[in-house]
């Protein structure tokens, strides 16, 4: 059976983690490697890096650290953040990132997920939902949730799926940091929208609510970074968890 | 005796990340698309992300056909990675149908759309061993270990050549072994420490 993945979230600038520094006992905490290697150690199955570096020429740096992480990392991981063409991608894939997270330039030119599947598959392809509910309706926030596209999330989550995308990161802007738990709502909604799977994102808090992110709304894998980072429950002890539920978990 | 192990290199996937895990594993690995360094290699292994009729038609464009099949014949330690694997069996389904390597018996499927709510079938899977030789333990060490399993298409052997199976809604062919070859349909350089020590075993082979 296919297990379900834990995926602990990276953000990075210029080179350096800039969350998890306070992780308790995490000595060398701005520096990714380390860091990438303590959760590929403690049985993460996959990692997911966010480049936040703000400056086009260092973003270079990026790929360096991607080289690096290949040579040192033997589990999945995908890189995102300001990818905005064919050219990015190229760049990231052939410097050993196993995926890409495309998000604001997918809403832009929605034709760069359908040449970018055709290029280099549709499973190095994920697409990243950043989703906030406004009324009774949940919309797509583009620019790192600065701005409201007016597009309806579960509409753009099937058509990114028509388009070829080979996973959907579905982060909830309204459950990010809270620790309220996953938003199980449109997480299901999502999932029974499109036949790829789903990266659950934003609001986890403990084993629980991952374990009701898998169970509730059916994510084919939960991502997290501040539990992670700032908790002193590891990836073991949840997937031990999930595990005692009866979810099959990597151990 | 040396190790000369080679990576066949013929434009299909990111070749790095198989060298890295078994430069990691404590060997060195060179990628290739020479015919003499796959003569002269004591290890091969032809790894494959992407399309069975485009890998078959680069590896006829640049002449590695008759290569491999010759370091195969003459008892070379070959590991096929997924699409390597794939690239061994007679026919292929994707697009219509494209022949293959046809060094083992049989043919790759696409899983069937109609029992198989998602694919491809992506993420860790666990695998079943059904048969361990000593004389070839690339298996040694990993039972009920997961796997990292990127792929459409699965091979469906016509000899009794299957040494691990895989549940994916229905059992397929994980691992197949035959003589000096062996090869999987998941990805070893991505599987972690049950990959790592797959590498391991199959080097010291």
């Amino acid at each position: 059976m296919l297990a379900k993945r834990i995926i602990p979230c990276l953000d990075i600038k210029n080179g350096e983690v800039v969350k998890g520094t306070r992780f308790e006992g995490l000595r060398i905490a701005g520096n990714p490697i380390e860091l990438a290697k303590r959760y590929n150690d403690e049985l993460a199955d996959e990692l997911m890096f966010l480049d936040i570096t703000a400056s086009h020429e260092k973003r270079k740096t990026i790929l360096k650290l991607v080289e690096e992480i290949s040579k040192n990392i033997f589990i999945p991981f995908s890189v995102g953040g300001g990818i905005s063409d064919v050219e990015d991608i190229r760049n990231l894939l052939n410097s050993g990132a196993d995926k890409v997270s495309i998000n604001t330039a997918a809403v832009l030119k929605p034709d760069l997920i359908d040449i970018a599947a055709k290029k280099f598959g549709s499973s190095t392809i994920v697409i990243a939902i950043d989703a906030k509910k406004v009324g009774e309706e949940y919309f797509v926030f583009t620019y790192g949730g600065r701005n409201n596209t007016g597009i309806n999330a579960i509409e753009w989550a099937k058509e990114v799926y028509n388009r070829g995308a080979g996973e959907i990161l579905l982060t909830s802007m309204d459950r990010d940091g809270t620790g309220s738990g996953y938003e199980i709502n449109l997480t299901s909604s999502v999932v029974k929208s499109v036949k790829i799977p789903v990266i659950a994102s934003g609001g986890a808090e403990d084993e629980a609510d991952i374990e009701e992110v898998f169970v509730k709304a059916g994510a084919g894998a939960a991502l997290a970074a501040s539990i992670f980072h700032y908790k002193k429950t590891g990836i073991i002890p949840i997937k031990k968890y999930l595990k005692s539920k009866g979810i099959q978990v990597r151990l | 005796m040396k190790k000369n192990i080679v990576i066949i290199d013929y434009g299909m996937g990111n070749l790095k990340n198989v060298r890295n895990a078994v430069g990691y594993v404590g060997y060195e690995a060179d990628i290739s698309d020479n015919y003499r360094d796959i003569k002269n290699a004591s290890h091969l292994i032809l790894p494959g992300v992407g399309g069975f009729q485009d890998a078959m038609r680069t590896l006829k464009q640049k002449g590695l056909v008759e290569p491999i099949k010759d370091a195969i014949n003459g008892g070379k330690n070959f590991l096929g990675i997924c699409l390597g694997m794939q690239l061994l069996f007679e026919t292929s389904e994707e697009f219509g149908c494209s022949e293959g390597l046809a060094i083992l018996k049989g043919k790759v499927v696409r899983f069937d759309e109609d029992k198989t709510p998602l694919i491809p079938h992506i993420g860790w899977n666990d695998i079943k061993i059904l048969k361990r030789t000593n004389k070839y333990p690339t298996t040694a060490g990993t039972d009920d270990m997961f796997f990292y399993f990127l792929h459409s298409y699965y091979c469906l052997p016509e000899e009794d050549i299957t040494v691990a199976v895989c549940d994916y809604y229905g059992e397929f062919a994980a691992c197949v072994q035959k003589d000096n070859i062996f090869a999987c349909q998941f990805h070893p350089e991505k599987s972690h420490n049950a990959g790592l020590a797959l590498l391991r075993n199959f080097i010291a082979g």
